[in-house]
């Protein structure tokens, strides 16, 4: 007597033992009891269908290739779209009735203007010797934030890299060699203007990085508008001339160190601050170039990083290396 | 001031410094250097710790000049400082136990940006655990959401790709979310610093004012943190994320990033807004209803997977929702039993997408479970941490899985009695559905089948055994020496209002 039962297939066990290995679904198997020949007819029946569909399904995949999406599917993207902005709209609805519930901007005894604001208008200048009290408190007060924010550039243009830079081999050098196909080249109206435009934008960055402490502006701008001179130049001149002064030894070099010393300078500062020692940072005379202590140095570093991530970003799109 | 105090900006500084510094280097240097910051972290977190305990007390750090509504501050105490540890502790044993997956998955001139994405990423787990200031959380959110889609699409395939954009989407609109209800509430308070805010609010709690508003940026800030999370109807980028991204990165999404956020969601409850206010304005209610959906459909869908790393993905959403459903008790033994599980979860999830890249190497580099039966035998060491990591997950007891769902079934009996009800039985059926997938997928390596994919010249990686061994035993101490930690972890929520 084989210790098998005939029906061993559909017993619990062994639904169990096939779930274990992996064989089939436990949640989905549905046990028959038929006998051999209804089985075996079962499954002739089941090959024909199969094959029938089969073929119907290669059908519709035809026909599906060549045409729109099926009315189920289409109903459901439709209804998708619906519901989504339908969902939106109510956010937006929400949002728009809390807004009404605020206090009324520019209102003087809103709760926004207290202490706070106060101690950054009436002692801003003293305290930090900035003229501009944006940059005062921006670079002086919550150094720590600004500084956060200096490396969210950082990680974006680390980011940009990892997914645009192309590794050393035959696809880098087609790219380098026709890194604008698109564009005319060596355009000579482009090329004139350039001569005239990118030493003036150069010399406005600077003039906002330098005068961020007096006047709006600071690191942030003024580094933007030197990285979109130099996008100017390259885009004029091509990146054979650029690289004879803007090459990626002098972006490493240029980046890394301007980061670094931000950090050191605001680790010193930090350090004295804590523990409540004198930082010997003299603050100047408010309103000349030379003032303000640190505030000068770091919007030079911001500039730095910012101008070179603006560089970045276009040389990675365009040609996927610096 | 004593000298340990300066532990806890130097934490943050030395990683963004590290991160600067490895975008200059090679790759194999670069791993060495943020291997060696990752553990000097550890070290100074340990120490930040026992000062702490020692001295009984919170301290605050003024970065700069200026005291603190002004500037900046850092603030620790033995909760942040506990927290901080055991994070530094699992990027170490995810960065040490992932080198070979890294050395496979990543190409070699962009294994430096790996580094420097990982730096980043400590300084910005730091930076939310010591936070005093909620902007300053914000500037470090950002941070941590571009390191983390830059850590799922540094393996270069399209699933990756698909995935980080994804990821990139939900977790954006957790951070516009979350920039709109800071701005709110600034408007409404006039403050950023967290304690300033929670007396403004008490203030406007007892005057009845901006009502509206308030309940809005509860809201907000809630579900900002609950998408960035991956709580249960905000999962979808979740499986694909921890399913295509290489070892060491699944590893730090499922036991850090995700937890920092809700680190953070329960530094506002208790420091911003106020745990009264929080539970007055029910909103635990509905953390606790999404927890309980949570943990059942994770579950369920964890038991239709055939691939190894969705299964440990969807199991993921699962655990999220226990952390909820925890926080969601509103009461303060939830709120342990919530911190215990992110700990206890972080050990074990981090191990078993570790184990898990073990078991594949030798299964002729399917993740399918019919490719990798007997892979167990083929590898013992981690067919073993998958099995820890399995029975803790389970709640076999001995392991830190099981203690959390004591501590979440103490908090559940204390609770009111309609949620004592659900949170037992969902806890009860919970844990028999994590069985169902967790045992199977034991069962399944330890099948002595596929034997011909064994490699005569195949040797496991010896960082990642000595990282496993590590796991384990931070398993079994989880598991067994659970009354300290609770303890301090009550303690440190005692000193957080």
């Amino acid at each position: 007597m084989s210790r098998k039962r005939s029906d061993y297939r559909s017993t619990f066990y062994s639904r169990i033992e096939n779930f274990v290995n992996g064989r089939e679904e436990f949640l989905l198997y549905r046990p028959t009891g038929r006998t051999e020949a209804e089985k075996l007819e079962s499954l002739e029946a089941e090959l024909t269908e199969a094959a029938d569909l089969l073929d119907k399904r290669e059908e519709q995949q035809r026909i599906q290739d060549h045409t729109e999406p099926r009315d189920f599917l289409k109903r459901f993207h439709k209804l998708y779209g619906v519901v989504a902005t339908l969902v939106c709209l109510t956010m937006m609805m929400l949002l728009m009735i809390t807004v009404s519930w605020l206090p009324r901007f520019g209102n003087a005894s809103n709760p926004a203007n207290n202490e706070v604001i106060k101690r950054y208008i009436e002692k801003g200048q003293e305290e930090t010797g900035a003229v501009n009290i944006v940059t005062g408190l921006i670079l002086n007060y919550r150094g720590f934030d600004t500084m956060g924010e200096t490396h969210v550039l950082f990680v974006a243009a680390s980011c940009v890299m990892i997914l645009l830079l192309i590794a050393e081999g035959k696809e880098k050098v087609s790219r380098y060699a026709n890194d604008r196909q698109l564009e005319p080249k060596n355009d000579i109206i482009v090329q004139k203007v350039a001569g005239f435009l990118v030493p003036a934008v150069f010399m406005f960055g600077i003039y906002v990085i330098l005068n961020g402490h007096l006047s709006p502006g600071g690191g942030f701008s003024g580094g933007s508008v030197i990285g979109a001179g130099l996008i100017m130049y390259v885009s004029a001149f091509g990146f054979k001339k650029t690289e004879r002064f803007f090459n990626e030894h002098v972006y490493k070099i240029a980046k890394i160190s301007a980061l670094c010393f931000y950090i050191c300078c605001l680790s010193y500062y930090f350090y004295m601050g804590a523990h409540g020692y004198d930082n010997h940072i003299p603050l100047g005379t408010p309103g000349n170039i030379i003032s303000s202590g640190l505030i000068l140095f770091i919007n030079i570093f911001v500039g730095t990083e910012v101008a070179c991530t603006m560089y970045a970003f276009y040389a990675l799109f365009r040609k996927g290396g610096l | 001031m004593s000298f340990i105090e300066n532990m806890v900006p130097l934490s943050i500084i030395i990683c963004l410094a590290g991160g600067i510094v490895c975008s200059a280097l090679k790759g194999e240097s670069a791993r060495r250097l943020s291997i060696a910051i990752i553990f000097a972290n550890v070290i100074m977190n340990a120490l930040v710790l026992f000062y702490t305990l020692y001295t009984g007390s919170e301290f605050v750090y003024v970065m700069g000049k200026f005291p603190a509504p002004w500037g900046n501050e850092l603030r620790a105490g033995s909760l942040e400082g506990l927290i901080a540890l055991f994070f530094a502790v699992i990027m170490l044993l995810s960065v040490v136990g992932g080198i070979r997956g890294q050395d496979d998955d990543i190409e070699k001139d962009r294994l430096n940006l790996y580094f420097v994405m990982i730096n980043l990423m400590m300084s910005s787990l730091m930076a939310l655990v010591y936070t005093n200031d909620l902007f300053t959380a914000y500037v470090f959110v950002e941070i941590n959401t571009m390191t983390a889609c830059a850590l799922i699409m540094i393996r270069n395939n399209g699933h990756t790709l698909v995935a980080a954009t994804k990821y990139m989407i939900m977790s954006l609109l957790g951070s516009g979310l979350l920039l709109i209800g800071i701005s709110m509430l600034y408007t409404i308070t006039g403050h950023l610093l967290m304690p300033n805010i929670k007396a403004q609010v008490s203030i406007l709690m007892q005057m009845d004012e901006y009502a509206v508003p308030l309940t809005v940026v509860i809201g907000l800030m809630s579900i900002a943190l609950a998408i960035k999370s991956a709580l249960y109807p905000f999962h979808s980028w979740l499986p694909e994320a921890y399913g295509y991204a290489t070892a060491s990165s699944a590893a730090m999404l499922s036991s850090l990033i995700s937890k920092s956020y809700i680190f953070l969601l329960i530094k506002i409850f208790y420091r911003v807004i106020g745990m009264d206010v929080m539970v007055g304005h029910k909103i635990t209610n509905i953390l606790f209803i999404f927890g309980i959906i949570g943990m059942i459909m994770g579950s369920v869908t964890a038991i239709r997977q055939t691939d190894i790393r969705h299964l440990i993905a969807y199991s993921s959403i699962a655990q999220i929702g226990y952390i909820y459903m925890g926080i969601g008790l509103g009461s303060t033994a939830g709120m342990v039993a919530a911190i215990f599980h992110i700990m206890s979860h972080g050990a074990s999830k981090s191990m078993l997408f570790i184990a898990q890249r073990g078991l594949v190497e030798v299964s002729n580099g399917s993740k399918n479970f019919t490719d990798l039966k007997g892979s167990g035998i083929r590898n013992k060491l981690a067919g073993v941490a998958f099995t820890v990591g399995a029975f803790s997950m389970v709640g076999i007891p001995l392991l830190a899985g099981f203690t959390s769902k004591v501590y979440f079934a103490e908090a559940a009996i204390t609770a009111v009695r309609s949620k004592m009800w659900i949170a037992m039985i969902t806890l009860a059926v919970s844990t028999i559905l994590n069985a169902i997938y967790f045992i199977r997928a034991t069962i399944s390596i330890y099948t002595p089948r596929n034997m011909d994919y064994r490699d005569e010249d195949y040797r496991p990686s010896r960082a990642t055994g000595i990282a496993l061994v590590f796991y384990i035993f931070l398993n079994f101490f989880l598991g067994v020496m659970s009354y300290p930690i609770a303890h301090t972890i009550e303690a440190g929520l005692r000193v957080f209002e």
